[in-house]
């Protein structure tokens, strides 16, 4: 059972970070994680009062604060005019509204929670995350840094031209996945360029990128071939929801329809 | 600590340690609409509004409620009898216990989607789970109560089961 | 025949229903739909102890030492038990009727642990906080022990679970503790080995089905205090008040006078709550200090130490002519009862005599079972109770022999179902004397489109639907055993108290059981009051369980009304001065048919309290020798992605059988919600063990039950028969409803992609895998 010491609803971002040096501190998301484990908590940091809980979009970032909920990017219209409906089916199966009221975006990317669809699905697109100490780094290499005492302000999306895709497997619908898979592609350095990014093998989501120039009018086969290359490059688990070898079948299918969708959308 | 907040349209106090969850809390007010089904945020039972939004309260740390505005069923009793009795007449309520934040989550979908098609609907309450029923019966139970609505909004005689 | 002579008269008619058949409302569902405190947990007193249960991490264990010193020392505990403190009597937990075919394998606290969260020290203490503290600090030395995991090696293992000298069963069931044996029997009919070997085909497949759990939403809990008297009132979220006071009274060893139960309103049972999961522990904590003390289980205790359903095995062996006829059907049941016995050697014998009567025809039947202990969580009752794993094997074989016939499983059905007034031997020999099976798989078919979809329909976009059947039976009450009993009397103004010990538990009893008082008493439902149950004043129910109580005190109802019709009429006649014989009672007034001169129900209410000799109550009781059971067809069609192997429920169509219907909405939704319950077993739910006994599915984000997406669309029909036994020729409804969605949806599994899954649940990559070979 989690228990805590004491709360402390932060002031500012310099406090906040402070009381967060110490060893048996944490800072608090939506509660939805914590809450389950057994941790003895010291210190709780409620960042609510320092205006994480916006997304901003510029000329060329869609910006998104730590405390901003899950619902929110479901509902966001900046993101989904870029990127489609696929951000918010990467979220709409969370459980249900309410978990989505309150699980923040901050929480499920600092965790690095093998599950996490929000990390999946960000993972493939040119992401950053803003930290505190640590500056602005990208995403595919926060994923892989242990946790530290840093803390986690805002997610940075950049606006380009690529198309994304989501898609995953799950038992019942508002289940954790047996297996997510996102897909993005778009023009990086004048090259046609394709990011992989497969959450929930059971292990976190980790991302491949490839230049590969695949015609629009490629055929199925094709298709098929590549995503059974992509697919491959990922390692798969098995745990209660499926064995590693139905998983890597299954991102072997998502990543297919992902791709056939993208390839003909540019038809 | 002591946390002054809006409970139902009315300040209160209440005294929480740092790890009390709101569910406790608003128990130990009266509020006894409010259950726990899972302790893990997976059933819904424990949906009430945190300034107006479907929340569970069984992870929503007390402290942090700290001025701000909270609604029980409690709260909301004369529009959770309107629509409780389109649930009884289904005999959707059964045991009963899941109903307070399914029909908290109901009343804050009607505030927030305007006449949700079934999809719509289903999701929206996916969060709430039952085991008696099979859904089907609350599913009518809001479509018959959305039907009413539009019918008195647009005059003419509503369903008269308004309790 | 013993029903018809106790049945009253007037049910005989069929006649124009004012109330009965009626879709009312539940009586107490305004409080329920406005949150009000009306469950166990809400109506604690707030100065209760706080109970909880340490529970073993070894899946057998003996516990050699116990220091509770520092515990003990933590602020604000009361005290700490450990099996020392508890008597050496075992009990069962089942609650059935004395003498429960249950063996008495508990104690309250064992020095043996029998699975990874069985119970070994109780703590209590004024907050959640210290006893939690309390329990971190309690030191236990274990001699872990190698445990039986699995079932189908539990009989004769040299490893014992239940070892111990007291161990005792008090019915012949053919339990033996030396061989791990809960429960064992055969029965049968004709001679099976020769008409299988005449057999043009004999289906013979293994079939399994997992534990599952009730997950009800209010989980097990209880509180206790002792009262002005000296005795231990307990309040409890539970099925059978009558049992508790029962097994309470042996678990402590008390007198039974000692103790008393109630029944608030309750968050669903399912079958949960008819074993005493929770009640001991604040039981012997109130018993040993004298405080008031509850227990709330948490969800994960609701999922690791409760009475989930019975995993079972089936070998099915069925034979059949060319054509088609089902000429002899031959199970056996090897049945998990884990580590204790409750509800073990009952729940089997559903595996066979509800599936095999469903076919009519068959010349001969054998049922064998085995039920094993094993060093798992305890089984227990859930909706169906057995019934539902027999009718998944049996009606998946007939599944099978139709693919293997050529022939279409709803016809093969056609021509084998039970029929009205067939004797159906595997079901005890009884008479099927209300029976519209036949109606209902007519009308399931023609509400799915049965013609047009079967056996499946290519999509074109990478998914098939395929549509599949089952048919399901169960039965009203345990026949020649099952009691219950009801008290109405006459108040001031001459409203009606009725008294009932069924208990609802969200499934509508109270409300049912007041309409057929209304109907049978010529009234209004307004004009009778009905509450909870209380073992100290409600008269006697073995509780609700066995889908008894429509039928059981249903008949019970309708028997007291008419003993208290008679007593009004010569009250009536009394008081107007004239013979009862020249009387009549229509509800309102009692009316001398030679003047015409009357009073009203209200004055002769008002006249009885006072200077009266005798009350104005009657009080009867029902049990019946038979079960007659409810029939019922199921037609699932789902979606299944060729790629994935992910099956997506689309439309479910049911058409039941429940005899007359009591109340139409109540009945709907118990059937769909049941349907539901069933899709979850069907494809989602399973509780699964690591190689040491240790539990996963502890929380509902790893059992997972349907949500609302998960369901597709459930339609519900009644086709009714009219059961002469029963309360306007009712029948039951509550369990039937489980049964058909496994082995329609395995049905429409196969007739989709070909794949034949027997091993519950039917997920993705099973049937990924079954496209594979």
């Amino acid at each position: 059972m989690l228990t805590i010491s004491n709360y402390v609803k932060a002031k500012t971002l310099e406090e906040a970070y402070e009381l967060n040096q110490a060893r048996s501190s944490r800072v608090m998301g939506g509660m939805m994680w914590m809450r389950l484990g057994n941790a003895r908590v010291k210190t709780v940091i409620d960042l609510s009062g320092l205006g994480l809980d916006q997304i901003e979009e510029s000329d060329n970032v869609i910006k998104i604060g730590a405390m901003c909920t899950l619902r929110q990017i479901e509902e966001c219209e900046a993101l989904k005019e870029m990127y489609g409906d696929g951000i918010a089916e990467s979220v709409r199966h969370i459980v249900g509204v309410q978990f989505r009221n309150q699980a923040t975006v901050g929480g499920s990317i600092y965790g690095r929670f093998g599950f996490s669809d929000v990390l999946t699905a960000f993972l493939a697109l040119d992401t950053f995350v803003e930290l505190y100490d640590g500056g602005t780094i990208r995403l595919s290499e926060f994923v892989n840094r242990k946790p530290d005492k840093d803390i986690l302000l805002s997610v940075i999306v950049r606006k380009s031209k690529r198309k994304f895709r989501y898609e995953s497997i799950r038992q019942t619908k508002t289940d954790f996945p047996v297996i997510a898979c996102s897909v993005v592609t778009g023009m990086v350095h004048g090259k046609e360029t394709w990011y992989f990014s497969v959450g929930a093998r059971p292990m976190k989501a980790a991302l491949l990128e490839k230049q590969w120039e695949i015609p629009s009018d490629a055929s199925e086969e094709t298709i098929a071939e590549y995503a059974r290359q992509a697919a491959s490059e990922f390692t798969y688990g098995t745990n209660m929801r499926g064995s590693a070898e139905y998983r890597r079948h299954l991102a072997e299918v998502l990543i297919r329809r992902e791709m056939s969708s993208i390839l003909a959308e540019g038809r | 600590m002591e946390i002054q907040f809006i409970l139902n349209q009315k300040q209160v106090t209440a005294e929480a340690g740092a790890d009390t969850i709101l569910l406790d809390v608003l128990r130990g007010l009266g509020c006894k609409s409010v259950k726990c089904g899972c302790e893990t945020t997976n059933c819904g039972l424990c949906t009430v509004w945190i300034d107006g939004k479907s929340r569970l309260s069984c992870s929503v740390l007390a402290a942090s409620i700290a001025g701000h505005e909270v609604t029980t069923l409690e709260g909301v009793e004369k529009e959770a009898a309107e629509f409780g009795a389109f649930l009884a007449g289904e005999g959707a309520e059964q045991c009963g216990f899941c109903s307070p934040g399914f029909i908290m989550n109901v009343l804050a979908m009607f505030r927030e989607l305007d006449n949700p098609g079934i999809d719509h609907i289903k999701e929206y309450l996916a969060g709430n789970l039952c085991r008696c029923t099979g859904y089907m019966g609350q599913l009518r139970a809001i479509q018959k109560y959305m039907q009413a609505k539009a019918e008195k909004r647009d005059g003419k005689s509503g369903r008269e089961a308004y309790v | 025949m013993a029903a018809e002579k106790n049945r009253p008269a007037r049910t005989v008619v069929r006649g124009k229903l004012r109330i009965v058949n009626q879709p009312v409302s539940k009586v107490d569902a305004h409080a329920l739909v406005t949150g009000k405190a009306v469950y166990t947990n809400d109506l604690a007193p707030a100065d209760c102890l706080v109970v909880k249960v340490l529970r073993s991490p070894y899946a057998h264990a003996l516990i050699k030492d116990i220091n509770t010193a520092r515990a003990e020392a933590v602020p604000g505990i009361e005290c700490i038990l450990t099996y020392k403190d508890c008597p050496d009597k075992r009990f069962t937990m089942a609650g059935q009727t004395y003498p429960e075919p249950s063996p008495y394998d508990r104690l309250i606290l064992d020095q043996r642990v029998r699975f990874v969260g069985d119970a070994a020290a109780i703590i209590a203490g004024t907050s959640e906080e210290a006893v939690k503290k309390a329990m971190k600090l309690i030191k236990i030395k274990y001699e872990v022990l190698e445990p039986v995991l699995d079932f189908r090696t539990a009989k004769d293992n040299p490893i014992l679970v239940h070892p111990e000298e007291n161990w005792k069963s008090l019915c012949p069931v053919g339990a033996d503790n030396r061989r791990n044996l809960c429960a064992h029997e055969v029965s049968e009919s004709g001679d099976i080995e020769d008409v299988l070997a005449s057999c043009d085909y004999v289906i013979d497949r293994v079939y399994h089905t997992k534990a599952n759990q009730q997950a009800m939403m209010e989980t097990f809990r209880t509180y206790t205090y002792l009262d002005t008297y000296g005795r231990l009132n307990v309040v409890s979220s539970t099925q059978v008040p009558f049992h508790i006071r029962r097994i309470l009274a042996n678990a402590l060893d008390i007198p039974k006078y000692k103790v008393r139960v109630v029944k608030p309103r309750i968050g669903g049972g399912f079958g949960a709550k008819q074993t005493s999961v929770s009640e001991v522990y604040p039981a012997i904590v109130t018993w040993k200090t004298g405080k008031p003390a509850k227990i709330i289980y948490t969800r994960e205790e609701s999922l690791i130490a409760s009475s989930p359903r019975h995993e079972m095995e089936m070998h099915v062996r069925l034979g059949a002519d060319k054509e088609g006829n089902i000429r002899g059907i031959d199970l056996y049941t090897l049945s998990n009862t884990g580590a204790f016995g409750e509800h073990g050697p009952t729940t089997v014998g559903l595996s066979g005599h509800k599936s095999i009567p469903l076919y009519g025809k068959a010349e001969a039947f054998r049922f064998t079972y085995d039920v094993v202990y094993t060093n798992v969580m305890s089984a227990g009752a859930y909706r169906g109770y057995g019934a539902t794993q027999g009718i998944f094997a049996v009606e998946s074989a007939v599944n099978e022999l139709a693919q293997v016939l050529g022939m279409d499983p709803t016809i093969l059905r056609e021509k084998n179902m039970v029929r009205e007034g067939q004797v159906m031997p595997a079901y005890y020999g009884e008479t099927a004397q209300s029976c519209a099976l036949d109606r209902c798989l007519e009308r399931a078919k023609e509400m799915i489109g049965w013609d047009e979809k079967y056996p499946c329909r290519d999509m074109g976009n990478g998914k098939v639907r395929g549509v599949g059947v089952a048919m399901a039976m169960q039965g009203s009450g345990i026949s020649g055993v099952d009691t219950g009993s009801v008290a109405i009397k006459v108040n001031d103004d001459g409203f009606y108290s009725l008294m009932i010990g069924a208990t609802d538990m969200g499934t509508g009893c109270d409300t049912i059981l007041s309409q057929m008082a209304a109907e049978c008493l010529d009234c209004e439902l307004e004009d009778i009051i009905v509450s909870g149950v209380d073992t100290d004043t409600s008269p006697y129910d073995c509780g609700s369980y066995a889908s008894s109580t429509t039928y059981v005190t249903g008949m019970a109802v309708v028997k007291t009304c008419e003993t208290l019709r008679e007593k009004i009429c010569e009250r009536g006649a009394e008081y107007l001065g004239c013979s009862p014989a020249d009387v009549e009672f229509d509800g309102k007034k009692v009316t001398n048919l030679k003047t015409g001169e009357s009073i009203s129900r209200k004055e002769i209410g008002n006249r009885v309290m006072c200077s009266s000799n005798e009350p104005l109550s009657a009080n009867e009781a029902f049990s019946s020798p038979t079960s007659p059971p409810p029939f019922m067809a199921g037609i699932a069609e789902v979606e299944i992605d060729k790629e994935t192997g992910v099956v997506e429920m689309i439309d479910y169509a049911a058409v039941v059988d429940c005899g007359t219907v009591v109340n139409p909405n109540l009945a709907r939704v118990q059937t769909e919600g049941g349907i539901a319950q069933g899709i979850g077993m069907a494809l989602y739910e399973d509780i699964v063990y690591n190689a040491k006994g240790k539990n996963y599915s502890n929380s509902f984000m790893q059992y997972k039950i349907p949500s609302r997406l998960d369901v597709g669309n459930i339609r519900v029909e009644f086709e009714s028969s009219y059961e002469p036994t029963g309360p306007f020729g009712a029948k039951s409804i509550g369990e039937i409803v489980i049964n058909t969605p496994s082995p329609a949806i395995s049905n429409a599994i196969q007739n989709a992609v070909g794949v034949i899954i027997r091993e519950l649940p039917m997920t993705a990559e099973k049937v990924y895998r079954g496209m594979q070979e």
